[in-house]
């Protein structure tokens, strides 16, 4: 395999034009063809722009300074341009409703076709056959908004497969799928790979997720410089990830709290490989010595939501007769595939939408008819996007804003901004821009400027998509800190971790009805209803059973007792 | 809350079939054809011949209803305000004067002011069925090529389909924007003075503008990573091959376009019909 | 002179998605006026908005075809005299693009008096000048009629382009960056 790199970066850095340092430094990588390269790295440490060097966004669409020399398939990338370069590097990007242009898959998969002016007929010859490859074929016909997250990023992947490219970009493919829609794309990819041996190049966060199937080389950037370049093995087992703050394997985790040294001739790069002869006894011995914590005895209920049915369009049911109740300071998570109705539950809750039938009630008060404005006095919501909530330009505006719209007269304002941004470790910000804020603080920000109305409850969605598992832990510690302040904390995700470290109890959802309410390990373990919610069991749940566990779900409780214990001794 | 900005139907009719291109030159031959002409008869044949491919293309009134709505709410206020302002307009246009109803001050009725009017509002009423016509029975896939088609640049034909594209996104931003900043106090009620409601229209189209110009740079990187705009032209996978029908049907458009001009230059000598000299 | 009319592909997807949210605007987002039966049209703040930031041919294609669109799905058929005016007007509020510091974060005094000097003689041409005569050749509508539609849309169309736009581009010129700015904390 050792012939000629396809991509090589000599000495290579690059500088954007409004930054006051550059963004990569140095960087010295060869690429071969046919090769499978995972790039991990924190949040804003070059990753994206790593990627956008290759396929040649930098410099036709970023301006910046570049030293060094990039060589693509032996041209010199900066005197390429970017057209050239697509026909050798095709890029699927993270959203992808951003990369749907088309008005229908069959159109958006012949985009490229288009712009090369092949004649239609042939046109829809190839689609054909593109969309088969990624079995897309039977809905040619249908727009994006018939389609669910995992079929367009299928379509993306059609639409650059097209121009027989020679390499692959994927920017963070699975950001935004559901647990199960992220292991089939990172299959699809792999299969891609093993048919057509094109050069595969992933971006990603969810190390664990990606390593679902085989790469070759992990190459790990922090703060614009390469530092790690090896094997899944040797990176897996080496103290790299943990120093930068990307998440390891979870059953990695495990192993280390049991006391086992991880070496790289255990392979442990995937469960199914890892070699379990040193590590059986010391696991089940860790096991048998966690203690199960006291249980605190349940709160009254605060909310009850009561046979809860709801459409938009009068004709399909997005809530079917859906029924639970959420206790006084509590912290759980509400999960299930894309398009089950989660956002739009919470939508119902804060009034932003009528149900059809059914009733919410605060403690036991019926709230139904009560003016958005007014349930938000009980009710918050954390959107998703926080650009999509932010609509001021100062930090402290942003905060202001709704006690403003309240009429709380000025003076009594500034002290309540204060104290929450104190909270949310904005002070050192408080009159700071919003757009100089990361992605993490301008949530945080949006989180804040519910938290001043002071709510009973607080709703997020998706709290921590597209944050690293520094910004995460730092989100979720805050969440906590709230959380044991009293206010009851109910968050949409996709992240089963999350699920399963900071939330007791998990509500499941699946085209409108609740499959299960119960114990996150629980949901984690349960092989049907993983399958019906479109979730992942955790690797927990498989080393249990490598290391003769037989009470798997137990096995993952303690795991997260133990967690938490640390947390706790961590925060004292 | 409707998805698509229109509510295309796939059906099979003979206007259904007819390629997008066909359906847009049709539309602006007939509609000019209309516009052009003052003269009553002209219009009313015309009129007749939009009714009866509406009914052929078989949409539904179901479809429409809001539209004919806001039209006759449209013609009866221009109804109004013409004679309104301009109550001699009639008069000046066919140089006679036949009173028949005497009003106050100097509004009174004439033939001719009647005639004009009557012709302006048949006018406007005869060119809406082709509009709905042509939105409701091409598929919105179309729109681009068919634009291209008639020589308008690609690149902004693309424009337009983007713009179908992502209307529905928008407006569900727009729709969660307005929501969750109503949630914290936003009054969006009758009741605010109007410099604050320009500015609490603001509090929604800010956020609004700022995802939407990250959406922005997000998609053209997307679309020049693919290819866009790298040649002088470009073809199109949803574009149509042109039948027998669609050559007979531009045919006939071009007659009506005709026969309104002929009418005017030869027999009327003016765009209007005057039956008073 | 050239700069003003380049389109590169953000240009066009600056026209794609600014007409997406001009046509959503121009239908349900009307700021009600005391004068009755009138209402101020946030969408021309936005045409306005997008006109400085990406140029003449984006602002007059946003409304034209915003314009078009809307009309469309309400009255069936656009009202091509106004539709033109429109995007005649936006196409003119396009000047105030580079002519303002708008991107390097600046926006004041000067540059508001520019942006709206221009901004109200787009209004001025498209709805006095244009809008009418078109209306006169096209549907050969009564002269004072369209002359006191005209005015009063001038009015309106540049107060709602003033206000909202102004508004607009100060809240952008707080988002930018100036060149080799931006540092870690
Ligand atoms: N267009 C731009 N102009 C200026 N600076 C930028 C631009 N894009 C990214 N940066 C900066 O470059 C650094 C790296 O950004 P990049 O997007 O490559 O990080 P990343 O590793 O992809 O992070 P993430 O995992 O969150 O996507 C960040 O500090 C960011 O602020
Ligand atoms: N504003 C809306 N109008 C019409 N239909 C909608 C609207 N919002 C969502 N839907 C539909 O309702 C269903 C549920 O959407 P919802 O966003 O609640 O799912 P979700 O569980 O949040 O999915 P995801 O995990 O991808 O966020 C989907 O089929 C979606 O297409
Ligand atoms: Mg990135
Ligand atoms: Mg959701």
């Amino acid at each position: 395999m050792k012939e000629k790199p396809i991509i090589e970066f000599i000495d290579y850095s690059f500088q954007y034009y409004t930054q006051a340092e550059p963004t990569l430094y140095d960087i010295n990588l060869k690429i071969y063809p046919g090769e499978k390269i995972l790039i991990v790295g924190p949040s804003g440490s070059g990753k994206s722009t790593l990627g956008h060097c290759i396929n040649g966004l930098i410099p036709f669409a970023y301006k910046g300074e570049i030293k060094g020399i990039l060589k693509i398939k032996d041209l010199i990338a900066a005197e390429q341009d970017i057209f050239k370069l697509s026909k050798i590097v095709g890029t699927v990007l993270q959203d992808s409703d951003g990369q749907f242009v088309g008005l229908t898959v069959g159109e958006d998969i012949a985009f490229a076709l288009e712009n090369d002016n092949v004649p239609t007929e042939e046109m829809h010859r190839i689609v054909r056959e593109v969309a088969a490859m990624v079995d897309m074929d039977h809905l040619l016909n249908s727009s994006p908004y018939e389609l669910s997250g995992g079929q367009k990023q299928r379509t993306s992947l059609a639409g650059v497969m097209v121009d027989d490219v020679d390499v692959l970009l994927f920017d963070e493919p699975l950001a935004n799928l559901d647990p199960a829609t992220g292991k089939t794309a990172i299959e699809i990819i792999d299969d891609i790979h093993k048919r057509t041996n094109k050069t595969i190049i992933i971006i990603e966060h969810r190390l664990e997720d990606v390593l679902h199937r085989d790469v070759d080389r992990i190459i790990v950037i922090n703060e614009g410089r390469i530092i790690a370049d090896m094997s899944p093995d040797e990176l897996v087992s080496s103290s790299v990830l943990s120093e930068i703050g990307v998440r390891e394997p979870l059953y990695i985790t495990a192993l280390k709290y049991a006391g086992i040294n991880v070496k790289s001739d255990m392979l442990p790069s995937h469960l199914e490989t890892l070699k379990m002869d040193k590590v059986i006894e010391p696991l089940q011995a860790w096991y048998k010595s966690i203690e199960k914590p006291v249980k605190e005895q349940e709160k009254s209920p605060i909310l009850t939501v009561e046979n809860l049915i709801f459409s938009y369009d009068g004709k399909r049911n997005i809530l079917d007769n859906v029924s639970f109740k959420i206790h006084e300071g509590e912290m759980i998570s509400i999960v299930g595939k894309n398009g089950a109705g989660k956002s739009t539950l919470s939508k119902v809750l804060c009034g932003f939408e009528k149900q059809e039938s059914g009733r919410i009630c605060y403690y036991s008060e019926n709230i139904d008819d009560r003016s958005i404005k007014e349930r938000a006095e009980i009710i918050g919501l954390v959107m998703q996007n926080p650009n999509q909530m932010i609509s001021k330009s100062m930090i402290y505006d942003e905060v202001a804003l709704g006690l403003r719209l309240r009429g709380v007269p000025e003076d009594e304002i500034r002290p309540r901004v204060e104290k929450v941004l104190e909270i949310c470790g904005l002070s050192p910000f408080i009159d700071w821009p919003i757009s100089a804020l990361s992605y993490g603080q301008k949530k945080r920000v949006t989180i804040a400027s519910i938290l001043v109305l002071e709510p009973k409850i607080i709703i997020l969605d998706e709290p921590t998509a597209g944050q690293d598992y520094y910004h995460y832990t730092e989100i979720m510690k805050f969440l906590e800190k709230i959380n044991k302040m009293g206010v009851t904390i109910i968050m949409i995700t996709h992240d089963m971790h999350l699920m399963l470290e900071y939330t007791p109890r998990a509500i499941v959802l699946a085209d409108g009805k609740i499959l299960a309410d119960t114990s996150a390990s629980v949901v984690l373990t349960d092989p049907k209803l993983i399958e019906e919610a479109n979730l992942k069991e955790t690797s927990l749940y498989f080393l249990a059973e490598k290391a003769n566990i037989n009470d798997r779900t137990s096995f993952v409780q303690r795991f997260i007792d133990y967690e938490r214990e640390l947390r706790k001794n961590n925060e004292t | 809350m409707k998805l698509k900005l229109f509510s295309y139907n796939v059906i099979d009719t003979p206007i259904h079939r007819l390629s997008g291109l066909t359906k847009l030159i049709c539309f602006l031959l007939l509609t000019f054809a209309v516009m052009y002409s003052y003269d009553i008869r002209f219009i009313l044949a015309v009129m007749v011949f939009a009714f009866i491919i509406l009914k052929v293309s078989r949409i539904k009134y179901s479809q429409i209803r809001i539209m004919i709505i806001y039209v006759l709410l449209f013609l009866a206020t221009n109804f109004i305000l013409t004679f309104f302002f301009s109550p001699e307009y009639g008069v000046e246009i066919y140089g006679t004067r036949h009173e028949i109803l005497k009003l106050f001050g100097r509004y009174n009725l004439t033939l001719e002011q009647l005639l004009y009017q009557t012709t302006k509002i048949l006018k406007y009423a005869s060119v809406v069925p082709f509009g709905i016509i042509f939105l409701l029975t091409t598929d919105p896939s179309e729109f681009a090529a068919s634009l291209n088609g008639v020589g308008i640049p690609y690149k902004v034909s693309y424009a337009v389909s983007l713009t179908l594209r992502y209307f529905p996104d928008i407006q569900r931003d727009y729709q969660n924007i307005s929501q969750a900043q109503q949630a914290r106090g936003l009054e969006m009620s009758r009741k605010a003075k109007f410099m604050s409601r320009f500015k609490n229209s603001l509090l929604i189209i800010v956020p609004l503008i700022f995802s939407t110009l990250e959406r922005i740079e997000y998609i053209s990187n997307a679309m020049d990573l693919r290819g866009f705009g790298k040649l002088k032209n470009r073809t199109w996978y949803s574009k149509r091959k042109m039948t027998r029908s669609d050559f007979i049907a531009i045919l006939v458009s071009l007659l009506v376009f005709a026969v309104s001009v002929l009418i005017s230059v030869f027999i009327n000598r003016s765009r209007f019909f005057n039956p008073f000299v | 002179m050239k700069k003003y009319f380049e389109v590169s592909t953000k240009t066009i997807v600056a026209i794609g998605l600014g007409a997406a949210i001009f046509t959503l605007l121009f239908m349900f987002v009307k700021v009600p006026s005391p004068i009755p039966e009138t209402s101020f049209q946030t969408a021309y703040g936005v045409s306005a908005f997008f006109a400085t930031l990406f140029g003449p041919i984006a602002g007059g294609l946003i409304a034209f075809i915003g314009h078009a669109i809307s009309d469309a799905v309400q009255y069936g058929s656009p009202w091509w005299s106004w539709v033109i005016a429109s995007g005649a007007a936006s196409f003119i509020f396009g000047f105030a693009y580079k002519r303002t510091k708008v991107e390097d974060g600046e926006f004041k005094g000067k540059d508001i008096l520019t942006f709206n000097i221009i901004q109200v003689i787009g209004n001025v041409i498209a709805w006095l000048g244009l809008a009418p005569v078109l209306d006169i050749v096209i549907y050969a509508e009564p002269v004072n009629l369209v002359f006191a539609q005209g005015a009063i849309a001038a009015v309106m169309n540049s107060i709602s382009a003033g206000v909202i736009g102004t508004l607009l581009l100060l809240a952008y010129a707080a988002t930018r960056t100036k060149k080799g700015t931006l540092t870690k904390k």
